[in-house]
């Protein structure tokens, strides 16, 4: 059974993310401290509300160095959820500029739907299109909705590294995989069967 | 495209699931643990449970089923959230940052707010700094009066406020509210039909997504808020009366050319 360290940065619920793992027949646990992470098989950086916000938690709390060397140094299994997916991005531009963890090439710009009609934030049910040689998405029929609340976007330097995409005003990165690091803007722990699935696909990598 | 979201509303009083009518009337209809599997495997987009208990529990519990026993109100919320893979939204008796994060704690993913609006409307900045807004629904209560004036309550209908829904959903927009709950009490429990002015004014009113409560009868309903604008359509008792309501309610919504998730 893999072990999934949940990190509480003080910051969002952490409680339906493990809910999630558990329900998947991983072993999660919620990691307070950065020396937590050194034990998991996997981690995962869930989070909501703005970019700065969280890398200043993430920073004060001495989190940034250990989840660089988790990630990048020992490679290992990494899922960032929401604002944990936004929080890999070089730089964030909501509400001023800030330097992201920097694991994935982009930057994160508020959502500009040319569609006035549209409402932001993007709260909802929509439709996720897996790309070529993803494995997020193994073992499900593409499209499939997934749960989303956001008004900001991640846009990579290398598409390539989208594993799924969504349409809302526009197209953007609904999923991204770059080798061991996995984001994801929706919440698949709240997307029923098709985000369950995913969280399995997750815990996959490596077998 | 984005899906039109369709939300029951399960409502809890002394720990028992209840009907509820003209915000006044309430019958207990059953065990809401005994229910959870159930809930939790309907086809819907998420999940509100309101527990509308005034004043001090008197938890009833029926020893007819082989449930666990209860000791408070919440742990109803940790065996809901458990197995529930959907967002769920958990109101009521929420007066404090600890009442709310209590309730997070134990599963919720948003919570709402309704009388904490007028008594205390920082609790929602509070909420939001920590939680996101998207975690904050604030809950409106309408009620129609005679002359055609409609006026915001708290706690069912004993307290009137002085305020009128669309300037009051717009303040809680400014406040910092993820979404609004819209209900009628003048609806509620009659299944005639939602109030559609009054979910086209505030719907038109605001940027935030509005759901649309009370009145529900048949499932053809539903599509006349999304026509009048509603984000999300959400009812109580037709959930309980009806065999299943999850994808007939959004077999209907199909029918009326709304987009939605089957």
């Amino acid at each position: 059974m893999k072990t999934v360290a949940i990190i509480d940065y003080g910051l969002g619920n952490l409680r339906s993310v493990y809910n999630g793992f558990e329900y998947v027949g991983a072993k999660p646990f919620i990691a307070e401290k950065p020396q937590d992470l050194k034990s998991a098989d996997c981690t995962v950086l869930p989070g909501v509300g703005a970019f700065g916000d969280g890398m200043e938690h993430l920073r004060g709390n001495g989190w940034v160095e250990p989840i660089q060397n988790i990630a990048m140094k020992d490679k290992k299994p990494f899922l960032g959820i929401c604002l944990g997916m936004q929080l890999l991005a070089s730089t964030g531009e909501e509400h001023g500029n800030f330097e992201g963890l920097g694991l994935v090439e982009g930057k994160v710009v508020k959502f500009n739907p040319e569609d006035p009609s549209i409402r932001i934030p993007h709260i909802g049910w929509n439709a996720v299109t897996a790309q070529e040689g993803s494995k997020s998405y193994d073992d499900l029929e593409m499209p499939q909705d997934y749960y989303f609340v956001h008004s900001y976007v991640f846009q990579p330097s290398d598409p390539s590294v989208i594993s799924g995409t969504c349409q809302y005003g526009h197209d953007f990165a609904a999923s991204i995989e770059q080798g061991n690091i996995w984001g994801a803007q929706f919440h698949p722990e709240k997307s029923q069967a098709a985000g369950l699935t995913f969280l399995r696909n997750f815990l996959k990598m490596g077998d | 495209m984005l899906k039109t979201r369709l939300i029951p509303v399960l409502l809890l009083k002394n720990g028992q699931l209840v009907r509820s009518e003209d915000f006044s009337i309430h019958q207990i209809i059953g065990d809401p643990v005994y229910e959870v599997k159930r809930f939790n495997e309907w086809n819907v987009d998420e999940l509100i449970y309101i527990d509308i208990t005034q004043g001090e529990y008197s938890l009833q519990r029926r020893t007819d089923h082989k449930t666990k026993g209860l000791e408070g109100p919440l742990d109803i919320l940790d065996e809901v959230s458990k197995t529930c893979f959907v967002p769920l939204t958990w109101g009521g008796r929420i007066r404090s940052f600890d009442d709310a994060a209590e309730r997070f704690r134990r599963g919720a993913d948003k919570i709402t707010l309704n009388h904490a609006l007028f008594e205390t409307p920082d609790l929602v900045d509070k909420i939001a700094k920590r939680y996101g807004s998207q975690a904050v629904v604030a809950s409106v209560d309408v009620l129609r009066h005679d002359d055609g004036r409609y006026e915001v309550f708290t706690g069912g209908k004993d307290t009137a406020k002085g305020k009128d829904p669309v300037k009051w959903t717009k303040e809680l927009e400014a406040m910092g509210a993820g979404e609004i709950l819209l209900q009628a009490i003048h609806k509620d429990g009659k299944g005639t039909g939602y109030d559609i002015d009054l979910i086209s004014s505030v719907s038109a009113a605001v940027k935030i997504p509005v759901i649309a409560c009370s009145g529900v009868g048949t499932y053809e309903h539903y599509a006349k808020a999304v026509d009048a604008g509603a984000s999300a359509v959400a009812a109580a008792n037709i959930w309980h009366f009806k065999e299943l309501s999850d994808r007939n309610g959004k077999r209907a919504l199909q029918r009326a050319g709304v987009n939605v998730r089957l």
